[in-house]
């Protein structure tokens, strides 16, 4: 498929995800009690009535219900957004305008891993712009890119808190520090 | 010298849980609530302890804390907040408390809460902060288990519960009616104040948002008293500081010290002075929002009430240092990229004037620059400054620029005489061996 038809397709996939979003709103807002759309998994219901738990208010777990569906399925396309909003019993609309709020909530496919590369003042001082170039010529990726067999995202963060041990970086959950450009493809190993 | 909140962490950076802080006094003071010590109590203590707000802003806490109303009337429930949200570029204080000594947070905020008769506590914690949330996760649950949470403690009706929420990113959310719109599951935009958090907050109830450091610091004052309190401190302001330093200094790191030591004890004494072959030409005291200091400003006690109104703030204590081999203008530069990109866009001089700010500072390194822009950016200090937008990040932005034109002037003009960066290259190769 050339580039230009596959991103018509997504064009058309986007608009007919938006009747639905609109559709959606609602019949969630005039009777989400009896509709039952919600693909959640078992696991995934069941994570998201324990996040629900500890506010007052369901909408409170928002940021919750997206971190654990995402957790779960990598990233939060619409389908994912509809289900979460459903449970929530809030619109699409309004969990989108959170979502795209929070930079850790993915709302664009990622890797397997994701390289957070710390671009903020210590780590500046320290080359965090040698570990960048590092990343380019390894994988040739530049930031807000994927590899393109899948394997990693590099996205640019805010300082990590660990600015003495500058140049900082987190692949997924892991922290490194001092992270040399010469020691990356050392820390790459164990995430394929 | 007495290091109350790190003595106990261990060097390798493990986790202390129940056990090991029940031995060295955790929790012990709870059982002088309802007996010796009423809620009142508790505040008055905090109030004497001279403490000061850990988060940036120095705010006294005992008077931040008079403004909730108490008694019989007073609003149900109310709720105490840890702002561990720190992502303050340069900080990192709070991480190593949460991370060593998770049971400290838990105890302080159960203090807090019985002070303030707030029954429920959220811990907002920055969604990065992976093993600081497992490690109080534990900690909640050990304290739920043992019965210090979820259950009325010994000879009081006081019932404390504890929520970790681990958030999803963005600067702002540090910004105490940011960090409510989160916790509620919002966009994490400032609200308009007043009202304050403390009359209507969360939920609109009740709510007192305190840094993580500074809710460390209360099982110290309690356990300790007042006197002892305020004695480990060399100023006017109680107790100790985390205080760090990052940058090329030969040992960067962080330690806890009596609240006013000096700039240049801390880096000589602790950070082991400059890195080989680099001097000394400015630092930021605490974090980004905060303005340079330099040479002739190293002997002013790192404090809350020392600094004269010129020299600006303490803000976090956790320090960045300036070198001769960086370019201040690119320092800076890379603050107002930060800045620019972490506005929540939710009021015109912010969300348009940071980008402003950023590609002016762009146009010296790139060499584009006349003295024009160099007004413009004056001026950008002026319209961002306090009063002037919705929240402090825009006027926390100005700090750094603001005292980067007074001090490293003559560094911005080269940049417009030579028509480009006089770094450019050899801080690039200096990069690369660092
Ligand atoms: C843009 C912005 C970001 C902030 N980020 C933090 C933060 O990460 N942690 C924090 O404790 N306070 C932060 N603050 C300060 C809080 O608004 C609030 O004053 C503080 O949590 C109060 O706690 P304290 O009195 O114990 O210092 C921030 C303020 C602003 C304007
Ligand atoms: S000053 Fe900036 S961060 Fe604060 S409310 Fe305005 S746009 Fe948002
Ligand atoms: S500046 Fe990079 S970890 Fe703090």
């Amino acid at each position: 498929m050339s580039e230009r038809s596959e991103s018509c397709e997504k064009g058309e996939k986007w608009k007919e995800t938006r009747r639905l979003v609109s559709h959606l709103s609602l019949v969630s807002s005039v009777s989400h009690k009896q509709t039952r759309w919600t693909m959640l998994t078992d696991t995934e219901r069941r994570e998201l009535e324990d996040a629900v738990k500890h506010y007052p208010e369901k909408r409170g777990a928002a940021i919750d219900a997206l971190l654990t569906v995402q957790r779960h399925r990598g990233w939060i396309s619409d389908e994912s957004l509809l289900d979460i909003a459903q449970f929530l019993e809030i619109t699409a609309e309004d969990l989108d305008s959170i979502a795209t709020f929070y930079n850790l909530v993915f709302r664009k496919p990622v890797g397997r891993h994701v390289a957070f590369v710390c671009d903020s003042i210590s780590c500046w001082i320290k080359g965090c712009e040698q570990v960048q170039e590092q990343i380019k010529n390894l994988y040739d990726v530049d930031l807000g890119q994927t590899t393109s067999d899948g394997r990693l995202t590099v996205l640019p963060i805010a300082c990590l808190g660990h600015c003495e041990r500058a140049p900082a970086m987190m692949i997924d959950q892991d922290v490194y520090g001092e992270v040399a450009p010469e020691k990356m493809e050392n820390i790459m190993e164990k995430y394929k | 010298m007495e290091r109350p909140l790190t003595k106990y962490l261990h060097p390798d950076g493990s986790p202390r849980f129940l056990r090991e802080y029940v031995a060295t006094g955790g929790y012990r003071s709870l059982q002088r609530f309802g007996t010796e010590l009423a809620p009142k109590d508790v505040q008055r203590l905090v109030g004497e302890s001279g403490l000061r707000g850990r988060g940036g802003g120095g705010f006294p806490t005992g008077t931040k804390w008079s403004f909730v109303p108490m008694g019989p009337d007073a609003p149900k429930p109310k709720y105490i907040v840890a702002n561990g949200d720190e992502m303050e570029p340069g900080t990192f204080k709070d991480r190593v408390l949460m991370e060593g000594d998770p049971h400290g947070l838990v105890e302080g905020m159960i203090m807090a809460g019985y002070a303030l008769d707030a029954e429920v506590g959220y811990i907002f914690l920055r969604g990065e902060y992976h093993l600081s949330a497992q490690r109080l996760n534990q900690a909640i649950a050990e304290a739920y288990a043992e019965g210090y949470l979820g259950k009325p403690l010994p000879g009081t009706t006081f019932r404390f519960d504890l929520h970790l929420h681990s958030s999803a990113g963005r600067y702002i959310c540090g910004e105490e009616t940011a960090l409510i719109n989160a916790l509620e599951g919002k966009r994490a935009v400032p609200r308009a104040k007043p009202p304050f958090p403390q009359t209507v907050g969360l939920w609109g109830q009740p709510t007192i948002v305190q840094n993580v450091e500074t809710l460390y610091n209360i099982p110290q004052i309690i356990n300790h008293g007042t006197d002892w309190y305020r004695r480990l401190s060399r100023t006017k302001d109680g107790g100790t500081k985390i205080y760090g330093i990052s940058g090329r200094v030969t040992n960067p790191g962080w330690w806890e010290l009596p609240l006013g030591t000096t700039a240049r004890e801390l880096l000589e004494r602790h950070g082991g002075g400059m890195a080989d072959g680099v001097r000394f030409r400015g630092l930021l005291p605490g974090g980004i929002s905060t303005s340079f200091m330099i040479e002739e400003h190293l002997d002013l006690p790192l404090d809350f009430s020392s600094f004269p109104p010129d020299v600006g703030r303490l803000g976090t204590g956790t320090m960045i240092i300036l070198d001769d081999q960086t370019c201040p203008v690119g320092f800076v530069l890379n603050l107002e990229k930060f800045f620019a990109r972490e506005s929540c866009g939710w009021c015109t001089p912010c969300r348009e004037g940071l980008p402003w700010v950023a590609k002016l500072l762009m146009a010296f390194e790139e060499g584009r620059a006349t003295s024009d822009d160099l007004s413009l950016l004056e001026m950008h200090t002026k319209w961002l400054a306090p009063g002037h937008t919705f929240c402090g990040l825009a006027p926390g932005a100005m700090a750094p620029l603001q005292s980067a034109l007074k001090y490293f002037r003559e560094d911005f003009e080269r940049h417009i005489a030579i028509g480009g960066c006089p770094w450019s290259k050899k801080s690039a190769q200096q990069r690369v061996l660092v």
